[in-house]
């Protein structure tokens, strides 16, 4: 690759990057300018006026199913996800540092926790509960469900970044007298801190998004992608769009949060980072 | 504590910190699967399952005709879009890793194709509908244009429309590992092949396709696995007209007859693993862990 000019080719695959993303934001950009129809809009083009009725609409809880319930539920259900994912993941992510009996069977079992079709877990853990006869709901059968799947990235995110930890930092600390909790706490956690948010928003986002993991084990109480799911066989009217471009709104949001949160954490180490002879 | 006590290997420490990742997956995950396993033997009736030790299930699933063309089908769903997805993700990911040449610029545009992603799944495929329609973006615009006179019917519920869906779904799936192959590819090694004269084209073919094998295949596990588990998007976007293995268990369920669904689920986890099996002694995996 020459350093000087552009090659045809990087004009060409420039173009296909674009259409690429124009493809990815198309369809969704469409629906968020459609949920602002008027009150005699209908699912597609021309636009019948423009007003923020199908929001408003969208809160009214007879005329669309359980939206406010099934979100809280999904939020609060993705905040547990989160923070099991986190906690477990680095505690497993420290123990696979060393050897152990029974890794390599605990690695394929995460791999095979991947690779199993999200249905088969969702009908299993559904069958389990039926049998002993315990009832599943979004708190137990249904967290359980979630975490086969948020669990094997979390610890893939945790090798990942345990094979980049040079190990001389702690044993700096233990040479200088630092309990294991203390050299965890002082100078693993501060450095690894940046990757955990990326660990917590795949668990807050995969679990928050996840359908057929749900079906068979969330009980009586709807999580949100059902809720949708179940709105796009009934409903017929923009508020699915609104509903749409709240939840997209939402998910923007967090992975937003996240990313500033992280660029913060890393300036903070960076700053903390050069206090050498400073005498702190 | 010393090191040498740290590293024992009679040390419960690492037994301690493992313990809870080990409890889930074997409460949600291995007990769950052999639940199924052993549900797939038992006998049903219209209320309930009865505890039983029958090969009905499966000879009931392995004769039919139904099976057979339901397998066809989603095997022909996940090829279409293993092949779409690698073509697509193979060229993003080689413009992003090569092409792009400041690291703030690759961040930006890989942010870029990663925001979609995170919202749900049932909206990005409901929002093709008003482009796909038959009084749709696409459609209104064709016939404006005087392409065609008649709205195309076959964009939205049909097999085109769920493959297109699985694409918009799952690329990043084959982006995100080949990009990451291609970033770990010594950059002197493309000098090496421009100065013995390779051309562009016979460097991407000769060096960078087969160093970024481990990536292509974890990419193509990904989406294979991913389809042939499917349910809802084959459901939404053919509109109900199109069969997948998914929907039939998912039919299953509903209907209460768990023992067929287990039979099903027993048969697509084996298909499933079988192809990742093939598809590990392509490509070493790994080598990227």
């Amino acid at each position: 690759m020459d350093r000087e000019g552009r090659s045809p080719g990087f004009y060409f695959l420039a173009a296909f990057f674009a259409l690429f993303v124009l493809f990815l934001y198309g369809p969704i950009s469409t629906i968020v300018i459609l949920s602002f129809q008027g009150p005699d809009g209908g699912l597609t083009f021309p636009m019948n006026g423009g007003s923020t009725y199908w929001f408003a609409n969208l809160f009214e809880k007879q005329a669309v199913g359980d939206f406010g319930g099934s979100f809280s539920r999904s939020i609060r259900l993705g905040l547990i996800v989160m923070a099991t994912t986190l906690v477990v993941s680095v505690s497993a992510g420290l123990a696979f540092r060393r050897p152990f009996r029974g890794s390599t069977v605990l690695f394929y079992l995460a791999i095979a926790s991947l690779i199993v079709p999200s249905i088969l877990v969702s009908l299993g853990i559904g069958l389990m509960f039926n049998i002993l006869e315990w009832d599943t709901n979004w708190y137990g059968s249904a967290l359980g469900a979630h975490l086969t799947w948020t669990l094997p990235f979390g610890l893939l995110i945790m090798f990942a970044v345990f094979n980049r930890f040079n190990k001389a930092y702690e044993e700096a600390a233990r040479d200088l007298g630092a309990t294991p909790a203390q050299t965890f706490r002082h100078v693993v956690l501060p450095i690894i801190a940046p990757s955990l948010i990326g660990v917590a928003l795949f668990g807050f986002t995969l679990s928050y998004d996840e359908f057929a993991r749900s079906l068979m084990t969330s009980g009586s109480f709807n999580t949100l992608p059902l809720e949708i799911y179940g709105m796009t066989t009934n409903v017929t009217t923009p508020v699915l769009y609104a509903l749409g471009t709240l939840t997209t709104g939402f998910s923007l949001m967090v992975v937003l949060l996240c990313l500033a949160a992280s660029l913060v954490l890393q300036r903070r180490r960076r700053r903390h980072g050069s206090d050498a002879g400073r005498g702190i | 504590m010393n090191p040498s006590a740290r590293s024992s290997p009679g040390s419960a420490t690492p037994y301690v910190q493992v313990a809870p990742l080990a409890v889930i997956f074997a409460l949600f995950l291995v007990v769950p699967i052999a639940t199924i396993v052993v549900v797939s033997f038992w006998d049903y009736d219209e209320f309930r399952i009865l505890p039983d030790f029958i090969w009905d299930n499966y000879v009931y699933l392995l004769t039919s005709q139904v099976t057979l063309a339901t397998y066809v089908n989603t095997v022909k769903y996940a090829v279409l879009v293993w092949a779409l997805t690698f073509a697509i993700g193979f060229v993003i990911a080689y413009f992003l890793a090569f092409h792009v040449r400041t690291m703030t610029w690759q961040i930006v545009l890989f942010i870029l194709c990663t925001i979609p992603f995170w919202t749900s799944n049932i909206i990005r495929m409901i929002s093709w509908i008003p482009f796909l329609g038959r009084n749709g973006l696409l459609n209104s615009t064709l016939i404006h244009l005087g392409v065609v006179d008649q709205p195309l019917e076959f964009l939205l519920f049909s097999d085109f429309a769920v493959v297109l869906a699985f694409v918009h779904l799952y690329t990043l799936f084959m982006v995100v590992p080949i990009f990451n192959s291609m970033m770990r590819i010594d950059r002197s090694l493309i000098e090496a092949a421009a100065d013995a004269g390779a051309s562009g084209w016979q460097i991407v073919r000769n060096v960078i396709l087969p160093l970024s094998k481990p990536g292509i295949g974890i990419g193509s596990i990904f989406v294979v696995t991913l389809v042939m588990g499917d349910f809802i998007t084959v459901r939404l976007m053919s509109g109900g007209q199109s069969s997948s293995v998914g929907i039939a268990m998912s039919n299953e369920i509903a209907l209460l007859q768990y023992p067929a669904a287990a039979a099903n689920a027993v048969v697509l986890l084996v298909v499933v693993l079988l192809m990742v099996a093939a598809m590990l002694r392509v490509v070493d995996v790994r080598k990227e862990l």
